[in-house]
């Protein structure tokens, strides 16, 4: 099958390789071991593949990986350095605002780029509601996730 | 991985309408928020693809000398959303566009996507109505425009032949300078949810009296539309009750409602009536006037 030769980094890791043109962003990054990146509804309704491409969150599983070509792509494991959290990951932590897990890597990314475009900002809950509209969450009920969101703004 | 047969990454706009031009069942995809979600579920009429992802110059978002808006094709409705041209000339855009899926779907799906694909419910067909936008299109015999009125023809049709490729929207000055505007999309959700009826309205007054009036909805009839029956039952009105109701009754001429699952007909035609009414109200009281 067709292929395009694409060069990428992951967080901040270089790549260059072919890759099929019908592959989506969410498979050729967990075919890479990038596996925070879920497949959840596969139509860009869910949000638990949500990844940032040039900083900007999008649902990897309705993006081309050819699109990735010379962008430069954040998931969850690239937030987390030297062993030390985010402040949005330690955020959900303290809040308790994981149940299942399953939608967390996606939220996470979510909330980072809401958080590094609001900065400075005092959040209201329905902007922070509103900037999180595209992740589904079936366990929280999504209070701790917008009290996680509050506190690692103020920080 | 996407069932996709065939598989074409434009170099130039030409290249692209060549490509568009040369097989029958080719289609653009753009932010691919439409055509993947399709393609995902098995639709082979989605199958073979013209990317138009390369084509940076179709992003462009300006204004020109003229007061003359262009808005790429390609622009995402979060570009659209944040450029200072459209907050500050056409904010109705913004408010429409803010009505879209979620902040993902935003960052990735276009305007062109949404008007070219023929949605009856696109979320930005009532802006595009109001503003008359026009609509610069390259095709194999070169460049024409188009207007809105009369670009969509059914549901999920419009007027673009094979080898059609929309390059940017044009706002003439005419169309939007005096104007104040609103919008109300009624879904079942606050977000991530497809229009039960969806509602636009620009205005320009004459002190207390409306001078014009350009009222749109989608999900109202198989296409988007303009109401041009109740646009002029409000001409040379001032805001009552009474000229409201008799813009009612005429409206009742312009729109064609249905049932589906999503809503029964009735329930359709009771959200126009009341949509309309509030929607224009709010479009008077932005541009200073009393509700």
């Amino acid at each position: 099958m067709q292929t395009m030769n694409i060069k990428l980094n992951i967080n901040t890791r270089k790549y260059e390789m072919d890759v099929d043109v019908r592959k989506s962003l969410m498979d050729l990054l967990r075919e890479l071991g990038y596996t925070s990146v879920k497949h959840g509804c596969g139509v860009g309704e869910c949000g638990a593949c949500t990844v940032l491409v040039d900083d900007i969150p999008i649902d990897s599983c309705l993006y081309l990986a050819v699109w990735a070509n010379n962008t430069a792509i954040r998931t969850t494991e690239g937030e987390c350095r030297d062993g030390k959290l985010s402040t949005v990951q330690n955020a959900y932590v303290e809040e308790g605002a994981v149940q299942c897990g399953f939608c967390t890597p996606g939220l996470i990314m979510t909330s980072t780029s809401f958080l590094e475009k609001n900065k400075g900002k005092d959040l209201s809950h329905e902007e922070i509601r509103i900037g999180h509209a595209g992740n589904l969450c079936r366990c929280t009920g999504y209070q701790t996730i917008i009290n996680a969101v509050e506190s690692a703004s103020k920080k | 991985m996407f069932p996709i047969e065939k598989y074409h990454f434009a170099s130039s706009v030409e290249d692209a309408v060549q490509a568009l031009a040369a097989d029958e069942k080719a289609k653009i995809i753009a932010g691919g928020t439409d055509v993947l979600v399709r393609l995902h579920g098995g639709n082979s009429d989605y199958d073979r693809l013209v990317d138009i992802n390369g084509l940076s110059e179709l992003k462009e978002i300006r204004i020109d000398d003229k007061g003359t808006i262009y808005i790429g094709s390609l622009a995402t409705f979060t570009e659209i959303m944040e450029h200072d041209v459209i907050k500050k000339h056409v904010p109705v855009i913004v408010e429409s566009l803010a009505t879209i899926g979620g902040p993902q779907v935003r960052n990735t799906g276009t305007m062109g996507g949404n008007i070219c694909n023929g949605a009856v419910s696109a979320d930005s067909a009532c802006a595009a109505l109001i503003h008359e936008f026009d609509l610069v299109i390259e095709g194999p015999t070169g460049e024409r425009t188009e207007s809105i009125n009369g670009f969509h023809t059914g549901p999920g049709r419009t007027i673009l032949q094979k080898g059609d490729l929309l390059k940017y929207f044009c706002i003439r000055k005419e169309y939007y300078q005096g104007f104040s505007a609103s919008y109300y999309k009624y879904a079942m959700r606050g977000a991530m949810d497809i229009a039960t009826i969806g509602c636009g309205a620009a205005v320009k007054m004459n002190s207390e009296t409306i001078e014009t009036l350009k009222l749109a909805f989608t999900v109202a009839a198989p296409t988007p539309i303009r109401c041009r029956n109740a646009e002029k039952a409000m001409e040379n009105k001032t805001l009552s009750e009474e000229t409201l109701q008799a813009m009612e009754k005429a409206l009742e001429e312009d729109v064609k409602p249905r049932d589906s699952w999503r809503a029964s007909k009735d329930f359709r035609l009771h959200l126009i009536r009341t949509l309309a009414k509030n929607v224009i109200r709010q479009a008077v009281e932005n541009q200073g006037g009393t509700r």
